[in-house]
């Protein structure tokens, strides 16, 4: 195990692949992410973003290649069984995933949903566990729907608990996979507006996203994917202006069109 | 209709009827731990545990509980195996609901979408706490429903249990029949005795559906 400096990168991959049976989904990512740095990921549905994604939190394994967190590796071919599964939940806690379909525990109230895991994986009291999930609920604008349950929310109010939820953790990078992609129209704005809130404060990101604008506007690094490689990566300036890549400007001119359909319908 | 005989013979099929329940409550609850053990090996990593839990559940579902029940009780002799017909009554019937129970158990915990078990996982919750805070509470309102189904079914099936002389509601009422000669009055009695039973056991099971799916109408 290397010892992570301020220097080391806080996510990086080398040289991963990863098949769905004979679909090579995955063909050899490269990709480091300094602390702080927001990186937000476009791409075309099928490029292997949501599965790159995955992959860092290992919700996907791997076939080849290698994931570091803060300079201990990920995906680790030498632990079988328990000694593996102690690993990767130990992994998981430095890692805040959110996901498009908000994944809330409807069970829960959305208090318990951000307590569950530092009250059950962390041990927390009960009382530090609920100060410390009243202060993100209250982060995220949610303060006053301590008490309800998941079904009774919004979308947009279920993404920003699942943001509460994840930050509990006290994570060291947040992982989004597309979490506005489910949302209506006029909802994504308070979801984008708490992930901006999140940049400023430093929070080491990495976003999948559709949202273009909000990509190009809160992010340090952009990639473009199609196919299971990196086609092409600049500031987000470049990239979505005045992009290298043929199939870059392809996606992009798409996207726009398809965008300007949309609004046509409205 | 002979009241004053049904009244008469009323105390004795309760009796009868109390065996029926303290039989069908024990192959319930050992039945229970079957199947919870059914599931685990069937979701084991080794693939022929996965296969043996599998046969088992296969050749229980294969053959009628009566063959079972007779095979265990005559056949078992043969092997060493002596139960009373008590006792050989709640572990045939245990080893039976179990192989169907594990199939409602699995049906239960599958019926909880995918991204729960993500979402818990990636928080950092292994297996085993993700099973316990997360999937079963949540599959515990469809597994409650699905075995209260099964429960009414082991009440009923106990009556089989008269073909090794358990002394339960149905041989009860065969044995006053032999004395009475009142058929009519006799098994009307005992079906009224079960349909009891089986209220009640409908009853709980609803009682327990609704604090497990609280949480759906708060």
């Amino acid at each position: 195990m290397t010892t992570a400096t301020k220097d080391t990168p806080m996510v990086e991959l080398k040289g991963v692949k990863k098949r769905f049976g004979d679909l090579e989904v995955l063909k050899g990512i490269d990709l480091k992410v300094e602390r702080g740095k927001i990186i937000s990921i476009i791409g075309p549905s099928g490029s292997g973003k949501s599965t790159l994604l995955r992959s860092i939190n290992y919700l996907e394994v791997i076939d080849e290649g290698s994931i570091l967190l803060d300079g201990v590796q990920v995906n680790r071919p030498d632990l079988k069984g328990l000694a593996f599964e102690r690993h990767i939940n130990h992994i998981r806690q430095n890692m805040g995933m959110v996901f498009q379909h908000f994944n809330l525990f409807p069970h829960l109230s959305t208090l318990d949903n951000v307590t569950l895991a530092p009250r059950k994986l962390k041990g927390m009291s009960a009382g530090s566990a609920r100060e410390l999930g009243m202060e993100l609920l209250e982060r995220v604008g949610l303060a006053d729907k301590a008490s309800v349950y998941p079904s009774s929310l919004s979308g947009g109010q279920k993404q920003r608990v699942a943001i509460a939820r994840a930050l509990a953790m006290r994570p060291k990078v947040m992982l989004f996979d597309e979490a506005t992609s489910a949302l209506d129209p006029e909802l994504v704005e308070e979801v984008n507006l708490v992930m901006k809130r999140l940049a400023e404060e430093h929070m080491t990101m990495l976003i999948v996203t559709h949202e273009m604008a909000f990509a190009r506007d809160v992010s340090d690094w952009a990639m473009f994917m199609d196919d299971g490689v990196v086609v092409e990566q600049s500031t987000p300036d470049r990239l979505f202006t005045n992009p290298d890549q043929e199939r870059t400007r392809n996606f992009l001119r798409k996207h726009l069109e398809s965008q300007a359909v949309a609004h046509a319908h409205f | 209709m002979d009241i004053n005989l049904m009244m008469e013979i009323t105390p004795l099929l309760m009796k009868a009827a109390w065996i029926t329940i303290d039989i069908s409550a024990r192959a319930l609850f050992f039945g229970f731990f079957i199947a919870s053990a059914l599931v685990a090996l069937r979701t084991s990593r080794h693939v022929p545990i996965r296969w043996l839990a599998r046969a088992y559940i296969s050749v229980v579902r294969g053959t009628p509980y009566f063959v079972q029940l007779l095979l265990v009780f005559y056949g078992g002799p043969a092997l060493g195996l002596r139960l009373d017909p008590f006792t050989c009554g709640v572990v045939v019937g245990a080893f039976n609901i179990g192989a169907y129970m594990s199939e409602a158990i699995r049906g239960a915990i599958e019926s909880v979408d995918s991204g729960q078990n993500e979402a818990s996982r990636s928080l950092g919750f292994g297996r085993l706490a993700t099973l316990q805070h997360i999937i079963l509470p949540q599959s515990a309102g469809l597994m409650i429903r699905s075995i209260g189904v099964l429960a009414i079914i082991l009440v009923k099936n106990s009556s089989l249990v008269s073909i090794i002389s358990v002394v339960e509601l149905t041989y009860q009422a065969q044995r006053l029949i032999g004395s009475t000669y009142k058929p009519l009055e006799v098994f009307t009695l005992s079906a009224l005795m079960y349909i009891v039973i089986i209220y009640a056991v409908m009853g709980i099971v609803e009682f327990l559906y609704r604090r497990a799916t609280r949480y759906t109408y708060l």
